[in-house]
């Protein structure tokens, strides 16, 4: 079995490296590491190898809280923690001032931040020199959370946001795997959520094409 | 089925499948998820008659297990860390017996200081316990490996352990074909114990042996990991016939057959030793790596085979032995005896430190030149260590290590007050 080397052949994918790596920012207690279990059963669902896993802390509400997702065409073997990331989810924007977040981050990455508020108004636009700016974007997932869930948790919204922005995985999917883990009405719910997000982000990039 | 789901998940869900009639476990971090899965489906009433117990420690949690085992029922158990230094006394007991429980270890560091994160000081601080040590790569390994030890403690008589990596395998998604109970009724038949505590034709175990019979009753534990060394490929071979994919044995060779440089490991660092390994073979480099799926019993001869013509050989290791540095290192030198080759040990992955493919690179670059020393720390900062002995030989009240070495890493220890 040799380490993936070429790009990827799975549709949506081509021109991504062989294996695309994701990290997940956010605090104890918004789902951080459920956001990135379910990205691998989205990929899964695709057919394709994926693996997630948390930063290994003793985790604690409201603690930053780091974790991690691979996917790809081929057996995924390494176990370390993601430090080149291809694209940066970051569910909390207070860690902005706490944590290196963009740590890593490749330069043709996909940033998604969880706000209401531009890239600008973050104090962030310097970031736009340093990566490609149409690949970053901020979303008001936390107040799609409330309108669709009634809770402020903006885990499965991201996901969705996710996909739209990178076009990696299928809003299909990551809704399959978002009914799949909470099942019910809080399925649906968060499926909602998540597609809301898909549909912000879409909406946002025409414009940024457009303008 | 094919499913993308959590290892602890994927190990509970086969555990299950191999029809446990007693589950006893006290719950530590990373080993928490198996056993409450277990507890989940024990309650669900997916396994039938069989008894979750709970109890008050993991003392008490391997001496209901032995005592499960001795009246003739299949038994399982887990922990990690200090879980396992506490039912030391009992490990010895259910091996001494020959009682073939299985228990999932979820390898952790062990303190102090405290540190809930994954190394393999836990399992190796209990290699000479007597129990068999099986070592998973990945999550599919850790499940079937599970399938396997239930035959194999079965057909020797000794308890196994079944060790996978806390938190980078108990805790990883990835995807994993967990068996139909047809699949595993048709590999592991019922539990027929050679031995039993039956009221209707009554037995003791556990008499008292002097020195007249002591040695010869210690010397067939021995013979028993001996016969569970040709057990283990047997095992395994019918395994991968029954369920299509290859899982355990006792060594696994990767790109070996002309590599000069060989490196020797336990556990899932394998695939990321293995990533390293294709980088460098584009190159040109002949490297390639050992994986020891079988700790005890230690394979002497077949780890003789794998690595014999290499010119020098790297054991990368996830504990360390305080005072002299390797154990694995130990035992490899062991199968090597009377072959001229060059040994190094890499202490790594001590209390979760990643091991990265960047650093195993610059290791195995180094290696290849001989430029190692005979025992090498991945990744270790010299400056902090330094310090620290500086601070001690100035004298006087220099402090705790662990909270000083924090403190000179910008991080601040709890604190009390």
């Amino acid at each position: 079995m040799k380490h993936p080397v070429g790009g990827s052949s799975f549709p949506g994918m081509e021109g991504l490296r062989a294996t695309f790596e994701v990290r997940i920012h956010g605090r104890g207690g918004q789902g951080v590491v459920t956001a990135a279990e379910l990205l691998s059963v989205a990929a899964f669902d695709e057919g394709r190898h994926a693996q997630a896993f948390p930063s290994f802390g003793s985790e604690r509400t409201g603690a930053p809280v780091v974790s991690f997702c691979r996917f790809g065409d081929t057996p995924i073997r390494t176990r370390e923690p993601i430090a080149e990331p291809d694209a940066l989810i970051v569910q909390d924007p207070t860690l902005l001032h706490q944590v290196d977040l963009f740590s890593g981050l490749r330069p043709d990455g996909y940033l998604l931040i969880n706000s209401g508020r531009d890239l600008a108004e973050l104090g962030l636009a310097e970031l736009g020199e340093r990566f490609r700016p149409e690949r970053l974007l901020s979303v008001p997932a936390t107040e799609l959370a409330r309108e669709h869930l009634g809770r402020p948790l903006p885990n499965a919204a991201l996901l969705g946001g996710f996909a739209a922005l990178s076009g990696a995985l299928r809003l299909d999917s990551v809704i399959a795997a978002i009914r799949e883990r909470f099942g019910g009405e809080a399925g649906e719910r968060n499926a909602a959520a998540s597609a809301a997000c898909f549909h912000h982000v879409e909406h946002e990039l025409a414009g940024a094409v457009g303008a | 089925m094919l499913r993308q789901l959590e290892g602890s998940a994927a190990v509970a869900e086969t555990v299950a499948l191999c029809r446990p009639e007693v589950v006893c476990a006290y719950p530590i971090s990373p080993q928490t998820h198996i056993v409450e899965g277990l507890s989940d489906l024990v309650r669900a009433g997916r396994l039938g008659s069989c008894e979750y117990v709970t109890v008050e420690s993991e003392f008490a949690a391997l001496s209901v297990c032995i005592g499960a085992s001795a009246t003739g029922a299949r038994a399982y158990t887990a922990t990690a860390s200090q879980g396992l230094l506490y039912m030391a006394e009992a490990l010895f007991n259910a091996s001494g017996l020959g009682l073939p429980i299985v228990m999932t270890v979820a390898n952790r560091a062990i303190g102090a200081p405290i540190n809930i994160w994954n190394d393999h000081s836990d399992a190796m601080s209990q290699r000479d316990c007597g129990w068999i040590q099986l070592y998973a790569e990945d999550n599919q390994e850790a499940a079937d490996l599970h399938v396997q030890a239930f035959r194999l403690a079965e057909r020797v008589s000794l308890p196994v352990m079944v060790c996978m990596d806390g938190f980078v395998l108990t805790h990883a998604y990835e995807r994993v074909d967990v068996p139909t109970a047809e699949q595993v009724d048709a590999f592991l038949p019922p539990f027929e114990p050679r031995q039993v505590l039956d009221p209707a034709d009554p037995v003791t175990i556990g008499a008292m042996v002097g020195p007249e019979a002591f040695a010869e009753v210690r010397y067939l534990a021995h013979a028993k990991q001996m016969q569970a060394l040709d057990a283990i490929p047997e095992i395994a071979a019918e395994f991968e016939l029954a369920f299509g994919r290859p899982s355990g044995g006792l060594v696994r060779g990767y790109r070996t057959e002309d590599a000069e440089t060989i490196v020797v490991a336990l556990g899932s660092v394998l695939g990321t030793i293995e990533d390293t390994v294709d980088e460098l073979r584009e190159q040109g480099v002949k490297i390639g790596a050992l994986a020891i799926k079988s700790f005890r019993p230690f394979p002497l001869e077949e780890v003789r085979a794998a690595l014999g013509a290499a010119r020098r050989v790297v054991v990368l290791e996830k504990a360390l032995a305080v005072g002299i540095g390797g154990i694995v290192s130990a035992n490899v030198r062991m199968a090597l005896s009377g072959i001229d080759l060059h040994g190094y040990t890499v202490i790594a992955g001590l209390g979760g430190r990643p091991v990265t493919r960047k650093s195993l690179r610059a290791l195995f670059e180094r290696a290849v030149e001989d430029r190692l020393e005979p025992l090498n720390f991945l990744d270790l900062d010299r400056e902090r260590v330094e310090s620290e002995l500086e601070r001690m030989a100035a004298g006087g009240r220099s402090g705790p290590h662990a909270e000083n070495i924090l403190r000179d890493s910008g991080i601040v220890a709890s604190r009390s007050h």
